[in-house]
Parts: C-alpha cells; sequence; structure tokens
C-alpha cells in the first residue's frame, strides 16, 4: 500500500518508525523483513525451472 | 575550457581496433569541427594527425565487429562518456564532434541489431508480471543468490567494482528521459529519480551511498576508476542504459530498462545486504543495499503504475519498444551473470585483471 511521505508509523509494540520518502510502501502482508515497510516479500513466489548444475536444490 | 588534469578518469587501454580509433581521436588535440556539410564518404572521417591517417575504422569493419565484444562495447562506452563527465585531456566540446558522432551511431546500430535479433518479443505486462515473481529458492543463475549463500569478501569486492561503472552515475543516464516524457509518466519519473539523487541530501545520492560501499570494501572510489577492469559483459549493462537514454526515438526502451531495474532490485539488494553483513564489509556496503530493499520497493510500484502506465496510456505505440527495453536488459544482465558465477565457481576473477589485494576476510 503507498502512502504519501513523510510518515510515522505506530507499531503494535508502541515503537514509531519513521519515513521521510516521497511515497512509502507499507506493509499490509506482514512478511516483510523490514516491517511497517514493505520490502517486496508478499511477492508470489514459484520453483525456478530446474538448472543442470550440482549446486540446486 | 579543457579540464583540470586529475579531476576526471583517465582513458582507458584500448581493447581492439574499434577502440583504439575512438581512444587515439581522443587522446589527440580536436581538429576544427568543420560547419560545411560532410563529405561523400558513408563516415566523417577520425582525423588522427601522425603516420597512420588510416586509423578510423570503416563501416564494414564495425559491423563485422562482435556486438558484445569488449572491442564495440569499450568504444561506445567511452563515447557516451563523453556525455556524462568526459575523460581527464579531452575538450568537454569533443561530445559534439560529427565524426564520433557518425561512429557511435554505427556502433550502436550494430549493438541494437544484435539486441533485436537475441531477445524474445513478449509483451511489456507480460514480461514485467514475469520479473515480479520470485524464484522459491536459487536456480543457479542468481548473482545474489550466489553472493548471500557463498560469495567471499573478493568477490564482493569484483562484484562492486565491476557495478561501479554503473552505480557511480546511478540514476543519470535515466534522467535523460525525462523532457521526453508527459504528465503522470514524467511525474513519476522525476519522483523516483529525485529519491535516486538523495531527495536534496547530497550524502543521501544513490552513488554517493556507492562510493561508501566502496570504501568500506577497501576500493578506488574515484568515477571511472575501474574501467579498465570491466569485462565486455559489464560494459554492456551500462552501454545499454546510455543507448537508451540518449534517444529520445527509445524512451520506450528506456522505460522499460527503468521499469525492470526496479523491480528486480529489491529482492536482490536484501540478498546482497546479508552478503554484506554475513562477510563484514562494513556499515556503509550493508546500507547501500539496506536502502536499496525498501527504496525499490516503493520505486518499483510508481515507475509501473504511473511511468510505465502512464507512458503508454499516453502513447500506447510504444508498448512493444518498453517491452524490448525489458527484454534487453534481462537478457544483458543474464550473459553479465553467467560470465561471473562462470569465473567465480572455477576460482577465477571475474574482471579483465584481478583487484590488488587488500587481505582476504
Ligand atoms: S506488503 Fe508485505 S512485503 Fe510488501
Ligand atoms: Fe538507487
Ligand atoms: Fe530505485
Amino acid at each position: 500500500m503507498l502512502v504519501e511521505g513523510p510518515v510515522e508509523v505506530v507499531c503494535d509494540d508502541g515503537s514509531v518508525a519513521v519515513s521521510d520518502r516521497f511515497v512509502v510502501a507499507l506493509c499490509t502482508c506482514r512478511r516483510s523483513h523490514c516491517y511497517p515497510w514493505c520490502d517486496t516479500s508478499h511477492r508470489r513466489r514459484a520453483r525456478p525451472t530446474p538448472a543442470p548444475e550440482e549446486d540446486a536444490p | 575550457m579543457p579540464p583540470r588534469p586529475g579531476d576526471r578518469p583517465r582513458l582507458p587501454r584500448p581493447q581492439g581496433k574499434l577502440s583504439t580509433a575512438v581512444l587515439s581521436a581522443l587522446s589527440s588535440p580536436s581538429t576544427p569541427t568543420p560547419l560545411s556539410p560532410f563529405p561523400h564518404s558513408p563516415l566523417p572521417s577520425l582525423r588522427t594527425p601522425g603516420p597512420d591517417p588510416l586509423l578510423a575504422p570503416t563501416g564494414a569493419e564495425i559491423q563485422q565487429a562482435d556486438p558484445y565484444g569488449a572491442d564495440l562495447q569499450l568504444a561506445l562506452y567511452v563515447l557516451y562518456e563523453l556525455h556524462y563527465q568526459g575523460f581527464d585531456g579531452v575538450d568537454d566540446d569533443r561530445e559534439w564532434d560529427p565524426a564520433l558522432l557518425a561512429v557511435r551511431r554505427a556502433l550502436e546500430e550494430v549493438f541494437l541489431r544484435a539486441l533485436r535479433a537475441d531477445v524474445p518479443s513478449v509483451g511489456a505486462a507480460e514480461a514485467l508480471d514475469g520479473l515480479l515473481v520470485e524464484p522459491v529458492a536459487d536456480d543457479g543463475t542468481s548473482v545474489s543468490h550466489h553472493l548471500l549463500r557463498a560469495g567471499r569478501l573478493w568477490q564482493l569486492r569484483e562484484y562492486a567494482a565491476l557495478r561501479s561503472l554503473y552505480h557511480l552515475k546511478e540514476a543519470d543516464p535515466h534522467a535523460w528521459v525525462i523532457p521526453r516524457l508527459r504528465g503522470r509518466a514524467k511525474a513519476g519519473m522525476v519522483a523516483v529519480e529525485f529519491d535516486e539523487f538523495g531527495a536534496g541530501r547530497a550524502e543521501d545520492i544513490h552513488a554517493q551511498l556507492f562510493a561508501d560501499l566502496m570504501a568500506d570494501l577497501g576500493l578506488e572510489t574515484a568515477y571511472g576508476h575501474y574501467l579498465d577492469l570491466a569485462p565486455a559483459e559489464a560494459l554492456a549493462t551500462v552501454t545499454l542504459m546510455s543507448l537508451f537514454g540518449l534517444h529520445r526515438s527509445l524512451r520506450g526502451a528506456l522505460v522499460g530498462h527503468f521499469a525492470t531495474v526496479e523491480v528486480t532490485s529489491s529482492p536482490a539488494a536484501r540478498r546482497l545486504a546479508d552478503a554484506m553483513r554475513r562477510t563484514g564489509a562494513g556499515p556503509a556496503a550493508e546500507r547501500f543495499y539496506d536502502e536499496h530493499v525498501e527504496a525499490d520497493a516503493v520505486h518499483e510500484q510508481v515507475v509501473r503504475r504511473e511511468v510505465v502506465d502512464g507512458l503508454l496510456t499516453d502513447e500506447p505505440g510504444l508498448e512493444p519498444d518498453v517491452a524490448f527495453g525489458i527484454a534487453a536488459t534481462v537478457h544483458l544482465e543474464d550473459r553479465l551473470a553467467a560470465h561471473l558465477l562462470d569465473a567465480w565457481r572455477h576460482d577465477r576473477t571475474a574482471l579483465r585483471t584481478p583487484l590488488a589485494v587488500t587481505g582476504e576476510r
């Protein structure tokens, strides 16, 4: 979700996150590693096409 | 006014016939630019004083050059650089030397023809959707996955050195598209560029953040310092942006290219930030990529919704160009990744010559 910056976000634990970017992407999926900001962890994931390579999982 | 010595990057070493011709033309004093129309030859000659007046490449020689090879890519890179920071000892006015521009044009045609032949034609929307899907795991073709999992500090240093060709002028090639856009596309593009250029704070310019990263890694931070070390695959990723940025006719491709960079950046930046942390590269090295995790999660949305959608609403006929810009970027990034991973898996340098060692960590 995009909101116009600057923003102050009060998190569940009471801490305040501040960003003065022109637009801020707020995480709504709760998967972000830098919550409350979006870090694209919400993206759909797909199995990679197998590569001919020994260290591919 | 001639630049002060030491202010600008030095001209690189040539990598073959074409780059030799361009570099020797640049290192000789500029001849007064004729105001009369060109003579009948297909290319205005690159006049170089001295014993070898036939140094200028012919159209046929350019046509036969490897479009992705170090020689053509370096010649093109150097000619484009006249539009950015120029070179030590090269008159600023050579930027508009018609003889150099004619050679540049011929080089560009070879590069563009190869790209158009080599990239798949997929619609822009479909191509962007594809980029928005993250692989669940490392498929063995991703540099950031490799560096996260197994990257050694010397590999991170090599990566930073060759990426410095772009990151020390980060967002500059894209600024050229601004006067060619209108409405939403223009407003969105400028908003993202504002962020790239530090949002009014010089110390936050992304190119400056990258210089700080390089300092953490014990690298030279001077603009253009690592040009001699860059492999052809790395040069091509940067000449592509200049090509798209400098041609108004390729504004759609520039937008497609920019969208690709922004959409793919955030997840890769997360892996690179973690790789910097794991190897103890330093706080500025972490910060550059941490900033890109967050910034590009915003930028990619603005670019898709405002810049790409705005441009295609305004000029729907540019859809194939946007798609071409995406595909060409992916194509050249894939070639670079294959080169890097092949070298590093064999414990070889991915650069033309290895960096000076500053104590492996
Ligand atoms: S919305 Fe949660 S990471 Fe993007
Ligand atoms: Fe950036
Ligand atoms: Fe960005």
